[in-house]
This record gives structure tokens, sequence and C-alpha cells, in this order.
């Protein structure tokens, strides 16, 4: 998928994580995570946040996510709408 | 055993912290909204989050219900794919004043369970009522659909359409009220009261709930947690009830031993409306309908 533009899904509250996605300047994923439990699941965000990008084929792009402790199905749905409002596309189910 | 629905809780469906934490205060249903509580630019968000929710949730024995944007909305079909693949045990559908509104959103929910080969009919509904539209057409709306679990009230929008507001008593709702709950009783489905919005209300909130128990309602919409115990207490039978029904199912099952066509408990004849409340007593106080009397 082609990001189109930059976007962001999800906030600053508690149990909450906000992504922003923007295009970047070389072919390599970038994230940038900030998380005050990030010595402990810092890793494991990532592996999330990378495997979403990577269901999408999605290259190219910086992540940064302000997580303020996220279960693992919020982080995946705040990438989902966070792709999906980058690229304008319609939501592709066959992937899910 | 008939599924109990005292309380159906309402859950914003863009807030990742309350979804979570849902099913903690013991609600019957919780229904997680994708209507009026989530901003506009934020529809797409809440549908992702509360499909991530509700397809890797553990929910127990707790009902599932979303209640989905309308379909002259741009998101209410999208709200239908999205639950039905999730697995969402019940879609409620907003703002219902007609048969044909049921039978348009259960097309796409079939539409829907037949592209990911999930058992036809297996997602439920159920129908908010909010005009005097939907009340004329209460027992078309309940009757429309085998999907149909239950139809509910929602009374903000349905006194601002009839030119008034609610107060403490409810009587500009009782007409409404009334015909709703026969309506569920004739289709044969759940009627279920609108939420009380004062929460720092007690008194108010526990006369309401009083008031739609006596009416025949099956349970209440709330808004907060704290509202869960007074409806649970409300329409938990007192020791007396449970004792008596206890009493006619024992007679019954003696009665059905000995081969006795009539049944009498202390001398007066038990007939089938008397069985059918005792049993709606032993569900309400946990019994499962006089199987563990």
């Amino acid at each position: 998928m082609i990001i189109k533009q930059n976007a962001m899904a999800g906030t600053l509250e508690s149990s909450d994580i906000q992504i922003s996605l923007a295009q970047n300047d070389h072919e390599e994923n970038q994230i940038i995570l900030e998380s005050p439990v990030k010595h402990l699941f810092g890793e494991e965000i990532e592996k999330v946040i990378r495997s979403i990008l990577a269901k999408h084929s999605i290259t190219g792009v910086r992540v940064k996510a302000i997580d303020k402790g996220a279960l693992n199905c919020t982080i995946v749905a705040r990438m989902q709408a966070v792709i999906y409002r980058a690229t304008e596309e319609d939501i592709k189910w066959e992937l899910e | 055993m008939e599924r109990l629905r005292r309380t159906m809780m309402y859950v914003p469906g863009n807030n990742p912290a309350m979804l979570a934490d849902a099913t903690i205060y013991g609600a019957d249903s919780i229904m997680f909204d994708l209507e009026d509580s989530v901003a506009l630019s934020e529809k797409d968000a809440a549908r992702w989050l509360v499909y991530e929710m509700v397809k890797n949730g553990d929910f127990d024995n707790t009902e599932v219900v979303v209640r989905i944007n309308g379909l002259d909305t741009p998101s209410g079909h999208k709200d239908i794919e999205a639950m039905v693949r999730a697995g969402v045990d019940v879609i409620r559908l907003p703002k219902t004043d007609s048969a044909e509104d049921i039978h348009a959103v259960e097309r796409l929910i079939e539409a829907a369970e037949t592209s990911i080969g999930r058992e036809i009919g297996s997602t439920k509904m159920m129908a908010a009522i909010e005009g005097p539209m939907g009340i004329i057409n209460a027992f078309a709306i309940a009757s429309a659909s085998q999907r149909l679990i239950g139809i509910a009230i929602g009374a903000e929008d349905y006194v601002t359409s009839m030119k008034t507001k609610r107060s403490p008593g409810g009587v500009e709702l009782m007409t409404a009220r009334s015909q709703l709950v026969i309506a569920a009783r004739a289709a044969g489905i759940a009627a279920l009261d609108t939420v009380y919005s004062d929460v720092e209300n007690d008194e108010g909130f526990l006369e309401e709930v009083q008031l739609i128990k006596q009416l025949g309602f099956d349970g209440k919409s709330v808004i907060n947690p704290r509202q869960i115990g007074v409806v649970h207490e409300a329409f938990h039978p007192s020791d007396v009830e449970i004792s008596e029904a206890k009493q006619i199912m024992l007679a019954i099952e003696e009665a059905n031993e000995k081969g006795s066509g009539v049944i009498s408990l202390n001398g007066k004849m038990i007939d089938k409306p008397i069985v059918e409340r005792a049993e709606r007593v032993l569900e309400l106080a946990g019994f499962g309908g006089g199987q563990h009397v």
C-alpha cells in the first residue's frame, strides 16, 4: 500500500497509544517509541507495529508511537486506523 | 434457560480503557457504541478498536452487543461488515422506524456472514426505537426477523420528537414504554428500557427501575457501572417469592411423578401462568428456571 498523506490515530489517554505515520526519507521503516513501559515491553510493541506494516506491505515510513499502556489489540487497532487514513484505501478484509 | 438481560451497559467505542474493563462490573450485556459517543472524525478508529476488542476479547458469559451507525450514514455498512467479521453476538440498530429498517440491516449481515462462512443467522440483532413512528410500528419491528433478541426504547430522541422532555415520573414515556413492552412480549423477545442519565440521583434511578420492572421490561440500559447493582437488586426476587416458586416447581415434580393431571399447592390450583411466573422468579434468582430447585 502507498502512503498518500501523513496521518495520526489514537489518543494520549490512559490505555491508548497515539500513532503517527509519515513518509521516511529512506526505504526502511523507522519506529520511534515513547512508553512508560518501554524497558519491559518496548520490543513487543515494536514487533506488533512492524507486523501490521508488513501485513500491508508498507515500507519507507516513519512511525511515531506514544504509548500510554495500550493492550496489543489497541496497538493493532490504532495501526490499522492510521494506515487506512494514510493510504486512503478501502479496507482489505482479505488481509485480516 | 433464557438469558437474563437486566442490564446492558453502554461503553464508548473509542475508549480503550473502558472497552477493556467493560466486563468486570457484572452487567448481563455490554454494548460497545459506535454511534452517538463517537465523533464523526473518529468513526473509523472506533470501528477498528471495537473490531479488535470483540475479536480478541474474553467476555466469558457476558453478551456483547455493538450499536452501529444508521444505514443513512457513511459508517453503517462498514460497521456491520466489521462487526460480523469480528464475531459479535448482537448488532444493535439505532433509530428503528419500520420493519424495513430491520430487513435492510439483516440483508447486510447475511451478506457478511456468507462472505466469511459464518453460520447464517448466528449474528443476532436488536433494535432501538427512538421515535413515534417506531412506537407505532413496534410489533412489526419486533417480529421482523428471527435474529431479533430484543427491542429497546431510546427516550431522549423520543421525547424530543414528541415535543416534550423527560420528567421524574416518566409520564411522557408511559404510552411508549407500554406499547414497546407489549410488542416485545407479543413477538417473544426482550424489552429493554432507556438510560437514566442523572447518575448522581440514586433515588430517582431506583424509582425508574421499579417502574419499568412493574411494566414488564426485562431490564435497562445503563451508562455507569454503579447503576448495575441497583438494577440487579431491584430485579432479584424476594426470599418469599423464591420460596413460593420452589414450592410450585416441587409440586409440579410430585404431580408428574404421581401422574396427576391436576396440580395444587396449599389448596390452590396451579395453572400455567403461575408456573411461568415461578420459572421467571427462579431465573431471576439465578436458579435456572426451576431446574435446580
